[in-house]
């Protein structure tokens, strides 16, 4: 089971006490009506799926409820950074060289 | 009683305390203090089961939780559990316990017939075997198969114990207790962390348990155990726990333990759970799991009798058992001949030693001498002879040539044999770590640490006792540092003796018989042999992960650790490449068999899941009421009065809403309500309907879709004031409504000046509906003027009900006049009673949510989840009015664009009305434009909701046909097994077409 930190409780907690709401940084378009079907196709289903160092949301729902973004190597489960919602994507690359991934 | 294996003195078992147990109905007799394997040992069983596939006699081969043929069941409070390993059972007085995969007995099995006709049983005999002719596979060989398969029998009751939970958190773990795991727990405890030591065993001490020739401080080793398990109990710091398996190390240092509570007493206070789930988060793991003797692969090595080393010592030396009166050692290991010099102590006759080394050390050969044994140097076993018990083992000399030359037969009743050791690695490989190979140790041994764990001792391939406890010590103390930050200093025991075993060997052994007539076991709970390993690679299987699959080795409950390096090192030779280039296949969870009782917990009956009730519930009982579940609710379903059954209960309740009036229980449904200076313009964009011009005091119906363009949920929503809106959920949607409104409120939307509050349980809720609606609410409300004038169809208005404040909704789901009374949720039960007075008055009903489901199916309304599906879309709905056409954006616009989504052929939203009135279609039916379609031939749809309809004195149906709407009037088929059922394609709408009967 996860050990996750909400930055918004600035506590770890387990991971039953969240939902994992998938990929994060996929911002639903300002104006729908102006893009192609390919990208509002994109925006829906595609996910970068990868294996290694990724963002994804996930949302307190036990806690506070407030969703935050994390990184996370999907190899390994580690977590190398919490942040709040609206913040921008750190530097992944840099993250994972920073922990040796 | 005698016990004519029992050593004169010696061994950990209470020889004052005797105790009684059956086996197969034998009355034997033991010590507390004994396993059963041990017990039965020293009463000269040796027999204990038939083995999986060839139902050969098998006895016990171990002392610990790896024992693969020592399976058994065993009695307790009425029932039986099944599969339990003998060399963990511990013996109380009055056990029973019973031999498994036997008929009639275990003496004389039927089974036993699979050995001669093992020719035809070879690996992957499932495939080749049972292939012809195709109609036998269900008839004949499914069910014999099922009926052979499997060890033990299944329980006949429900599992009438209870299982508890517990939630840990320490600085450091530590998984074993034998000199490297009471090291490091000491070293860490020391320092003042939190320590927890586990040990699967009853007893603390591991291998030390087991030695007789070695000391700690001067000390017998068990004396060290002892005085370092009362130094730890003292710490307030430490939490000792025995009989408690680490069975899993998940991700983030969880590490799960399954704690044995009750099971070895005769009569536990019923208060306590047979076992413990400890959920464990540690800050650092110590693994001192140690190693487990590896057997040798030689023919005929399963006879019962035949057995590991150091399970012989450990018999001997903790149990006070001798496994034989005559016992061969047959080994590739050091280790062995401290087994044989501890027997012959103890005056049982070694007749041999047998070292398949040319050369093995000269200090052991001088002291077998001294104590009269035979040593044979450069000698294997290559067969054992006896039926149920070993009787003599063939010996067989290695020449130069690598050929085996015959070395004659010695008569024995037992045969200890040891191929070496293999680093008990499942926990570090379960924690992600990937194993190395160590040549020179010739075994796989743990990397790099993925988590924060270190491996210590026998499990990283490190042997002797100084050099083990010495390692323990500095694993305990970097753990402690690790986690806390801190050190200590303290005295560090010092041991003599207990010196590091040499030697091993891996695969199978050469001999001289003929290779196609005997066997040499690798897995024995799987019945695999070294020639299916062979046959395997021979058949073209070159991935160890496929000769796994395809002969089952290393698939027992011991995940291979006996197993799996000789069927390796045998893979490795038949696939002329190197160990290391073979691989090793992944260890997983759980590291021994665990019950699904420590999983369930107490998540079971009335807990398994949390039950909902509305505040009719009581009422809706003692009134005879019959519930449904939907989703965690208790929902009344119908109320049959005195012989009637469902269908007669149903159309009697839809027939009085229809013509005086119904009421219902509303509750469930979900309430969410929506705040703030945006609140509009919140729901705007959530729901395709338009929200900004609604007036204050009006409802509307709201649809929600998700973006891509699919109807998710739907309900009503009322505007309270310009800022506040109670919004309505489907029931089983309230949960994933609110979440996505929370979604793109906080993620997408956060500019937003909206609250959104989940008031599902704040409210309960009474649906009066009929022509006399009104008149029954009339005589409890006050505030507010119920005229049709004042209070149209598709009003809200804040007022009280007998005095208590009120929302009142004037809306409908039946087509018919009504109301729905949101009161505060305490209220809820004053609310029914006074309104199921009321209506009783006026020659109403209380309906339950079958008959709101036909009232609303006449009507043509949908229920979310039933008539759709996921795939859905408004347009397919026939609810294209329901989008605000003028709306710059809503979830789900963009999606409802998409090419799929305006493509002609889409499944849409009809009604059907069969031929015959009387002909009810079944949910779910497929429909086709074919009376009798041809096989293979695609539905055009199918039924989503069907009913006897009271009102039309006729059945109806809803479905979803490709291009329905521009299909009324045609005839279509819904084939079913008793002929095809012709059915009309129609609107959705039965009854009240014009809706005349909501504006009354």
């Amino acid at each position: 089971m996860l050990l996750i930190y909400c930055p918004y409780c600035q506590v770890k907690r387990a991971e039953t006490e969240f939902h994992c709401g998938g990929e994060a940084h996929i911002a639903r378009p300002s104006d729908p009506s102006k893009t192609t079907d390919e990208d509002w196709v994109d925006f829906l289903y595609t996910r970068s799926n990868i294996k290694g160092v990724y963002a994804e949301r996930w949302r307190h729902i036990h806690g506070c409820g407030r969703f935050f973004n994390a990184v996370r190597d999907t190899v390994s489960d580690d977590f190398l950074k919490f942040y709040k919602a609206g913040e921008p994507m750190p530097d992944l690359n840099a993250l994972a060289a920073e922990a040796g991934k | 009683m005698s016990q004519p294996f029992r050593t004169e003195k010696g061994g950990r078992i209470d020889r004052a305390e005797q105790l009684t147990f059956t086996f197969d109905g034998e009355e034997l007799h033991g010590h507390k203090g004994d396993t059963l394997a041990s017990a039965l040992l020293a009463n000269g069983i040796h027999l204990v089961g038939r083995s999986f596939k060839y139902h050969r006699p098998r006895g016990i081969v171990t002392a610990g939780s790896e024992e693969p043929n020592a399976l058994v069941g065993i009695y307790r409070n009425g029932d039986q559990t099944p599969n339990l390993r003998a060399t963990q059972v511990e013996l109380y007085q009055d056990l029973q316990a019973i031999s498994q995969n036997r008929f009639p007995s275990l003496g004389f099995d039927v089974g036993a017939v699979n050995d001669l006709l093992s020719p035809l049983f070879p690996a992957g005999f499932y495939y080749k075997t049972f292939m012809w002719p195709k109609s036998f596979w269900d008839r004949v060989y499914e069910p014999i198969i099922r009926s052979a398969a499997g060890l033990g029998r299944p329980p006949k009751n429900p599992d009438h114990d209870y299982y508890g939970n517990q939630y840990a958190h320490c600085d450091v773990l530590v998984v074993g207790s034998g000199p490297a795991g009471l090291a490091a727990t000491l070293a860490a405890a020391e320092t003042g962390a939190r320590v927890i030591l586990c040990d699967e065993q009853a007893e603390f001490g591991g291998s030390l348990l087991s030695v007789a020739s070695a000391s700690i401080d001067g000390k017998d080793p068990s004396i060290w155990v002892s005085e370092t398990i009362q130094k730890l109990s003292a710490m307030a710091n430490v939490t000792l726990l025995p009989r408690t398996t680490a069975f899993g190390y998940f991700a983030h240092n969880f590490i799960a333990l399954a704690e044995r509570v009750t099971e070895h007493l005769k009569d536990p206070d019923p208060k306590l759970p047979r076992e413990r789930l400890w959920q464990v988060r540690a800050r650092e793991v110590v693994i001192a799991a140690g190693a487990i003797e590896r057997p040798m692969a030689f023919p005929e090595n399963d006879r019962p009798g035949v057995m590991l080393a150091e399970a012989g010592r450990t018999y001997l030396n903790r149990y006070g058992v001798k496994v034989g009166h005559k016992v061969l050692v047959a080994t590739a290991c050091d280790t062995a001949w401290q087994a044989a010099f501890d027997l012959a102590d103890h005056g049982v006759e070694v007749v041999a030693i047998a070292d398949i080394r040319e050369t093995p050390p000269d200090n052991l050969i001088s002291i077998a001498k001294a104590r009269g044994i035979r040593v044979e140097a450069g000698c294997v076993v290559t067969g054992t002879l006896g039926r149920k018990r070993v009787k003599a083992a063939l010996l067989g000399r290695l020449m130069t040539s690598g050929q085996v030359a015959s070395g004659g037969q010695v008569e024995c009743d037992a045969l200890l044999m040891s191929a070496g050791w293999t680093p008990t690695v499942s926990l570090y490989s379960q924690s992600r770590g990937k194993v190395v190979w160590d040549a020179e140790k010739g075994a796989y041994v743990p990397g790099k640490p993925v988590q924060k764990e270190r491996s210590t001792g026998a499990s990283k391939g490190l042997y002797g006792l100084q050099a083990t406890l010495e390692d323990g010590y500095a694993a305990g103390e970097e753990a402690a540092r690790a986690a806390t930050g801190k050190t200590a200093t303290f005295t560090r025991a010092t041991a003599s003796g207990g010196e590091a075993g040499n030697g091993g060997t891996l695969g199978a052994l050469p001999h001289d018989r003929d290779a196609s007539r005997v066997k040499a076991f690798v897995d024995y709970q799987n019945d695999v042999t070294a020639k299916d390993v062979k046959l395997a690679v021979r058949e073209g299987m070159h991935s160890i992960e496929h000769i796994k699959r395809y002969t089952t080795t290393g698939m027992a409950t011991d995940q291979g650790r006996l197993s799996n390096m000789n069927a390796l090192q045998i893979a490795s030779g038949s696939l002329e490449r190197p160990m290391p280039e073979v691989g090793l296949t992944t260890f997983r969870q759980p590291y021994t068999p665990t019950t699904f009782g420590l999983f369930a917990g107490v998540a079971r009956g009335d807990f398994f899941d949390p039950v909902r009730k509305t505040p009719s519930h009581d009422w809706v009982v003692g009134n005879g009421g019959v519930f449904e579940d939907v989703s965690q609710w208790k929902r009344a379903w119908y109320f049959p009065k005195t012989g009637e059954d469902m269908h007669a209960a149903v159309a009697r309740e839809c027939k009085t809403v229809r013509e005086s009036v119904g009421l219902f229980d509303a509750s469930t449904l979900g309430k969410i309500e929506v705040v703030g200076p945006d609140a509009a313009e919140f729901l705007e964009r959530m729901y395709t309907n338009p929200w900004k011009k609604l007036a204050p005091g009006r409802c509307r119906y709201g649809l929600l879709l998700n973006d891509a363009g699919f109807i998710t949920d739907d309900g009503v929503i009322g505007r309270l004031a310009e800022d506040r809106f109670h919004v309505t959920t489907t029931t089983g949607g309230a949960p994933s409504v609110f979440a996505t409104m929370e979604d793109y409120l906080q993620t997408e939307w956060p500019d937003l000046d909206v609250w959104i509050t989940s008031t599902t349980e704040q409210y309960a809720v009474a649906a009066v509906q009929g022509p006399k609606a009104r008149e029954v609410i009339a005589p409890f409300i006050e505030g507010v003027d119920l005229s049709a004038e004042a209070l149209p169809h598709m009003s809200v208005k804040e007022a009280t009900f007998c005095g208590v404040p009120c929302r009142l909704f004037r809306i409908s789901f039946t087509g018919e006049l009504g109301f729905e009374i949101n009161v505060p949720r305490r209220h809820g039960r004053m609310l029914w009673e006074t309104l199921a007075a009321e209506i009783e008055k006026h020659g109403g009903t209380p309906y339950g949510t079958e008959s709101m489901h036909v009232l609303r199916a006449e009507k043509g309304y949908i229920i979310v989840g039933q008539d759709t599906d996921g795939t859905v879309t408004p347009h397919d709905a026939g609810m294209s009015w329901a989008i605000g056409k003028k709306k710059f954006d809503f979830v789900g616009k963009r999606g409802l664009e998409r090419p799929d989504l305006i493509a002609e052929n889409r499944k849409q939203f009809v009604g059907l009305l069969t031929k015959d009135p009387k002909v009810k279609l079944e949910e779910g039916a497929q429909i086709t434009t074919a009376e009798t379609p041809a096989t293979g031939t695609p539905a055009e749809g199918h039924v989503t909701s069907s009913y006897y309809s009271p009102a039309l004195d006729r059945t109806i149906a809803l479905a979803v046909v490709k291009n329905g709407h521009a299909l009324e009037g045609q005839t279509l088929y819904v084939p079913m097994p008793d002929g095809s059922i012709p059915v009309e394609v129609t609107g959705t709408v039965f009854y009240d077409k014009e809706g005349a009967r909501l504006n009354v």
